[in-house]
């Protein structure tokens, strides 16, 4: 019994929530698929997409899941530059409160604001991705794509290789795939590993082709290398030499092994093309599904767990 | 001249001579007239204050206190300051020179000197700015800021990174004998950080820097010291790095002390837990055994002095995200009660605390208070060492009520305290 008020992060949820929840998102894959998407889960009730950073995928995912589940759903772009200066979070929370919101989806630079916000707003809020913190919808969806692809969700050994310090779906990730019985690994130049990562629970390589050794799984991480570049790496061509994946370091994976990402990819820095579009390796388009069906699920979940009249 | 005081039936603690045990002290015109040890003998004439038994101190003097006179009066003022001092057992502090402008000249420190001493109820010092507008890059007046009253120098939460600018306020400051006082911070590294590295910051997804920054620019400091032969004091040491580099100062003979604040012998980084911003401080929470390196440092004597590094925010400046959050907590008037906590841990005796928070921070900064002897100021304290309470942070004295005891069980309560044998607090 999924019995959470909000969804802050994964590290709140037992193996068996992650598991209640890829079990209704199953059966959301399928009603995805057909040609009448609509259930009425959700009606009358309001869900407000609040975005203090911009994106456009997981905001549309966000979008899609609460419209087909119907509920009204609206989308706030926050980014700081148009934020009324002086207008703090908590100000923000108060006046969308007012406005009876049923579920809050809540994207923010700052790690734990989402946290914050929950505690002042009377409706279930879900993170949709807090600072370095956590995105736990995305290691969610990333779960339910290897559980189809693999058949199972434990015993693998799973690979996330990229800006691991940077990364709130590193963070997400790891924190589900260990919950989940599975051997995690990390592979980064040690100016992209955070301090204490050997304490996560992970196996930590910096030598890419050793990571991959034996993978069932490999996770890409997006290098955002407009901020990286000079301070964390030297370039984007010297990454790709030693980090980028490509067929030739790959193949020191399981011949069955697949490649995700949680986009939007930049080929030929952290992922070559070749593999990138490889149909028979990569499923970063079937990650994209999963992720309204998982959204879905979460939506509908926290639904059930809200109070009668508010 | 009014009459003599006598406070009979007390526990006396002097960190001067190291007694802790009955007696009785006889103020008159201000300054301790007689200590007897052991039975208190009959007054006479004059007021008599029973101490029931209880422990009687001289009065904490604090080197670190943010008050926002001039230009954030709303965050904290000498009055709201002096009152949260008096119910902590301070009394006699040292305004910071991190004002808005900045006491980086000398009629700025005298215009602060004369509204703490209208409205304070405790003595107030300040400390002048180590350069001008703390922005790290050219000296102040040294010697008129001393004039005006500086009882040393310093540029409080800005370190300053450019060595050569350090290198020649020390050098100007030791031969006018003044003292220097620093944060040691490496400030390339800790740009930007609001929780010290390791774990725990890694799994919060806090930017955090390494405690190595803090050693970094301690070690800098004590070979400018070693060539200038300035007098330094490290305002805020917290980590276990730090303090072998102190040690091997300390042992060459250089003239240097270090300080600690109260928070960061209490609490750890683990107080973060989910975010609260009212445990964001400067420097950031440490791992526990930085703690307790620092806790046993304080102990055995290497570190000298504890600080309140008193911080008033108002609620908007602590009501966001803990990134965004402003640093630092108030510390006055739970300066005691939270040094209990290592008395009644066992880690220090109530001498020892009284060494750190009264006798030396008054030694260093050459005022007469810290102690109990014929002709040192009646600045006393007297407390109830055991009197559990639970912190409510709505009752503090302060104008800004981020202290990060909220609801936490306490042991101590202040239960009077007097400065030139004037009572300034009654529980």
């Amino acid at each position: 019994m999924f019995a959470h008020r909000h969804l802050l992060g994964i590290e709140q949820l037992s193996a068996f929530d992650i598991t209640e929840i890829l079990d209704l998102a199953d059966s959301y894959v399928a009603l995805n698929r057909q040609r009448d998407k609509h259930v009425d889960k959700l009606r009358g009730l309001t869900q407000i997409n609040l975005f203090f950073e911009s994106s456009t995928r997981t905001q549309a995912s966000f979008e899609l899941a609460g419209k087909r589940l119907g509920a009204d759903v609206m989308n706030m772009a926050m980014q700081v530059s148009s934020m009324r200066k002086g207008e703090t979070l908590i100000d923000t929370a108060l006046t969308l409160n007012a406005m009876h919101p049923d579920l809050l989806v809540v994207r923010h630079h700052s790690s734990g604001a989402v946290a914050l916000l929950s505690e002042k707003v009377n409706c279930a809020v879900l993170n949709a991705g807090d600072g370095r913190h956590e995105h736990p919808t995305q290691a969610l969806l990333d779960a339910l794509t290897i559980r189809r692809r693999k058949g199972r969700l434990q015993r693998l050994t799973i690979a996330i290789c990229g800006d691991i310090a940077n990364s709130r779906v590193a963070r997400s990730n790891i924190l589900c795939l260990n919950k989940m019985e599975n051997r995690v690994r990390v592979i980064a130049p040690p100016t992209l590993l955070p301090a204490g990562i050997e304490r996560f629970g992970v196996e930590v390589f910096t030598d890419m082709e050793a990571g991959l050794k034996g993978c069932d799984v490999v996770m890409m991480l997006r290098i955002q290398n407009e901020r990286l570049t000079g301070t964390a790496i030297p370039s984007t061509r010297e990454y790709f030499h030693r980090w980028g994946l490509t067929a030739e370091k790959l193949a020191v994976a399981r011949d069955d092994a697949i490649v995700m990402h949680p986009g939007p990819m930049n080929r030929g820095v952290e992922i070559d093309a070749e593999v990138a579009d490889d149909i028979t390796r990569s499923v970063i388009q079937e990650q994209v599904e999963m992720g309204v069906a998982v959204r879905m699920a979460v939506l509908d979940l926290l639904a059930r767990n809200l109070g009668g009249d508010a | 001249m009014p009459a003599p005081r006598f406070f009979t039936n007390a526990r006396l603690i002097d960190p001067a001579t190291g007694y802790d045990g009955p007696g009785a002290l006889k103020v008159s015109g201000g300054v301790i007239e007689e200590v007897v040890r052991g039975a208190s003998p009959d007054p006479g004439e004059g007021t008599v204050i029973d101490c029931g038994g209880l422990p009687l101190a001289p009065g904490i003097v604090d080197m670190r206190v943010f008050v926002g006179e001039p230009g954030a009066r709303h965050r904290e003022s000498f009055r709201s300051a002096g009152e949260a001092a008096a119910a902590g057992g301070v009394t006699t502090f040292i305004a910071q020179p991190e004002t808005e402008p900045p006491l980086d000249d000398p009629a700025l420190v005298q215009f602060a000197l004369a509204r703490a001493r209208e409205v304070s109820p405790v003595r107030v010092h300040a400390m002048g700015a180590l350069t001008k507008g703390l922005k790290g890059a050219e000296m102040t007046e040294q010697q008129f800021l001393l004039d005006a009253g500086a009882v040393a120098l310093t540029d409080g939460d800005h370190a300053i990174a450019d060595a050569r600018v350090m290198r020649a306020c020390m050098a100007y400051a030791a031969a006018l004998d003044a003292l220097v006082v620093h944060h040691p911070q490496e400030p390339a590294l800790s740009r930007g950080a609001c929780a010290t590295s390791g774990e725990f910051a890694s799994r919060l997804g806090l930017p955090s820097v390494p405690a190595i920054a803090e050693r970094m620019m301690l070690e800098r400091d004590l070979a400018l010291a070693e060539s200038t032969g300035v007098r330094y004091h490290a305002d805020m040491l917290s980590t276990a790095a730090a303090l072998a580099p102190l040690a091997r100062a300390r042992e060459a003979g250089l003239k240097v002390t270090a300080g600690v604040s109260i928070h960061h012998l209490t609490l750890n980084e683990f107080d973060i837990a989910d975010y609260r911003s009212f445990f964001k401080l400067v420097p950031p929470l440490r791992a526990e055994t930085d703690r307790e390196a620092v806790v046993t440092a304080l102990a055995e004597g290497l570190i000298d002095v504890i600080v309140s590094s008193h911080l008033p925010w108002d609620e908007e400046a602590k009501r966001l995200p803990f990134e965004e959050a402003a640093t630092g907590a108030v510390g006055l008037e739970t300066f005691l009660p939270a040094c209990l906590r290592l008395v009644h841990d066992g880690r220090l005796s109530l001498v020892r605390l009284f060494e750190c928070a009264a006798m030396n921070p008054a030694r260093i900064l050459g005022l007469p208070g810290g102690r109990l002897a014929p002709g040192a100021p009646a600045d006393l304290v007297l407390f109830d060492a055991d009197a559990p309470f639970v912190l409510d942070r709505a009752t503090l004295r302060s104008r800004s009520k981020n202290t990060p005891f909220d609801r936490q069980r306490m042991q101590g309560r202040v239960k009077g305290a007097w400065v030139a044998g004037e009572r300034i607090f009654a529980e």
